[in-house]
């Protein structure tokens, strides 16, 4: 039953020197699986990520990948997972391809077999361009495909990404995430990052950090549905403020309502609808009706972000 | 072992991948040739029964060359991975910890003995060039050698353990050249040990490395220094396995 979780994190604490870096976590992850670590810098996922991949030790908790034990089976961990820690360091002074050999050979693979696997992973990562050039003069971002290369290469089971896109530009961060994406086929994915679009969009599931505890953990759809407001409506419509207002006030539908001034004669207003309800329709038919300019209509769907802010934040929402 | 020597294979290439294993060998070499000109400087001036290696031996460069190269071998060994955090993606793949420890300090054994070669060259040259008078004794040269290896084992296993120790190369070579220093000065305090008797007489003057590597130099091959040596080895790169090991003490 256990052969389907890849990753097992029972009550995971980590204390350095008195203060607690990790408490008391627990999560797991299915085989196959893309899981997002989301959280703010400090909030405990790159020490997560070293006890996972054997670096560290846990100081209490237990975790296992792939049923074994982090601490007391590590080699076997090791063998079967590929790790690429936090700022991506590499081997500056080798050469790409001689960099991936000697790591595939690092992680025991027999000389023709880290040969071929060396040219498949640069081939995975487009890499083969650059095979031949020193790792240090390469720019960030082919560096950090050598790093994901290396991660790869050795075909781990579950494959742990500290921060993989930090430091690149647009594009090349979309490229990374299409590449973590096709990994998902065949490996199981952890990656942690602070970016919240990165997680709604590569992850299955989010575990959302804050101060070494876990705040949430779930699909980022579900994570939206549980966002209380995610029923307000923006309309921007050119109209005497007042009739706007006795206009919502009349809505049934409308549990709550703000109009501000906008650019030119237009006012901005925000409904929140009772229950769930979409005001979309009703909003359209009671602007045709009075004849007014209607130049903005869209639902405020929260995105991660707005779950982040607000689950990473719980003083501000107390007070 | 396929791990183990992958891993001591990069090691050694990395001296030449990079300025330092050149420039230690630049500078070990720019010694050794002073050391060789003071020695044929003596040989002009008189004759003499001592086998080549002793006359080099006898020059003051010998200790300086150990004394300073072999802090700047092992200074990288492990500071710099730490440093540049190469360190962790090595210890996240599947080697043990004594895998990495044997293989680096290896590798810095094999940079050492590739550093002392061009001696051969300068024993080469000296041959060629005089009468064969001159005793020249190729079991002296393989004693000499010998004495080098095992001693440049104790000082890089002590290197080793230092540069282990931090993430700072600067404080690694310090740490190393201290304790060198220190055991430097321990062979220097066994060579004028008062005659009395007793314990502790006895027990500096096993450490009396300018006695004991003055008779390599010489052809002898004695076992108590052999023994010493590795042991002195042995323990410093033990120690060093701990202070690796030490990160996942709980």
């Amino acid at each position: 039953m256990s052969s389907d979780l890849m990753i097992e994190v029972v009550n995971l604490t980590k204390r350095y020197a008195g203060h607690a870096a990790v408490s008391n976590i627990s999560f797991s992850v299915r085989r196959g699986e893309i899981v997002g670590l989301l959280g703010p810098n400090g909030a405990g996922k790159s020490t997560t990520m070293r006890i996972l991949s054997c670096f560290l030790p846990a100081t209490s908790g237990s975790v296992r990948i792939a049923g074994y034990d982090v601490f007391h089976q590590s080699e076997e961990v090791r063998r079967r997972i590929g790790y690429m820690p936090e700022n991506n360091p590499l081997h500056t002074e080798m050469r790409v391809r001689e960099y991936l050999k000697f790591r595939a050979r690092l992680k025991g693979l027999s000389r023709g077999e880290s040969r071929r696997r060396a040219d498949e992973a640069m081939e995975q990562c487009s890499l083969t361009e650059v095979s031949r050039r020193i790792i240090g003069q390469l720019s960030k971002g082919y560096r950090q495909r050598v790093g994901l290369a290396d991660a790869l290469v050795h075909e781990p089971e579950l494959i742990i990404l500290d921060e993989p896109t930090i430091g690149l530009d647009p594009n090349q961060i979309r490229a990374v995430r299409q590449l973590i994406k096709s990994l998902a086929q065949n490996h199981t994915v952890l990656i942690s990052t602070h970016i919240l679009p990165e997680a709604e969009m590569t992850c299955h599931r989010v575990v959302i950090m804050y101060e070494g505890r876990i705040l949430a953990a779930d699909t980022p759809e579900n994570l939206q549905r549980l966002m209380s407001s995610s029923n307000q409506v923006l309309v921007e419509i050119s109209a005497p403020a007042g009739a706007l207002k006795e206009c919502w006030a009349e809505m049934p539908e409308v549990e709550h309502f703000d109009v501000a001034a906008a650019e030119g004669d237009y006012f901005r207003c925000s409904l929140t609808a009772r229950d769930g309800h979409d005001l979309r329709p009703q909003v359209f038919a009671a602007v045709r009706e009075r004849g007014w300019m209607l130049r903005e209509l869209t639902r405020n769907r929260h995105s991660l972000e707005d779950i982040y802010v607000q689950v990473t934040r719980p003083e501000e929402d107390e007070g | 072992m396929q791990r183990s020597l992958t891993l001591m294979r990069r090691e050694l290439a990395a001296y030449f991948l990079s300025m330092t294993g050149y420039i230690i060998i630049g500078a070990a070499l720019f010694l050794m040739g002073f050391s060789f000109v003071v020695m044929l400087v003596k040989l002009r001036q008189e004759p003499t029964p001592m086998p080549v290696t002793e006359l080099f031996y006898i020059t003051p460069f010998f200790w300086l060359i150990l004394l300073l190269s072999t802090p700047a071998i092992t200074m990288r060994l492990f500071a710099q991975e730490k440093f540049s955090g190469t360190f962790e993606s090595l210890m996240t793949t599947p080697v043990s910890d004594l895998q990495v420890v044997l293989a680096k300090f290896l590798a810095a054994l094999t940079f050492y003995v590739i550093m002392w070669l061009p001696l051969l060259g300068c024993l080469a040259v000296l041959r060629h060039y005089t009468n064969e008078q001159i005793p020249f004794d190729y079991g002296s040269v393989a004693s000499t050698f010998l004495g080098l290896l095992l001693l440049g084992g104790v000082f890089l296993s002590l290197g080793c353990c230092a540069s282990a120790l931090t993430r700072s190369q600067v404080t690694a070579a310090m740490i190393s050249t201290l304790f060198g220093g220190a055991l430097f000065i321990m062979g220097a305090l066994a060579d004028h040990l008062p005659a009395q008797p007793g314990w502790q007489t006895e027990a500096l003057a096993s450490f009396s490395f300018f006695e004991q590597m003055h008779d390599f130099a010489r052809g002898v091959v004695d076992t108590r220094p052999l023994v010493l040596y590795s042991s002195l080895t042995w323990f410093f790169l033990y120690l060093t396995l701990r202070v690796v090991e030490s990160r996942r003490w709980k």
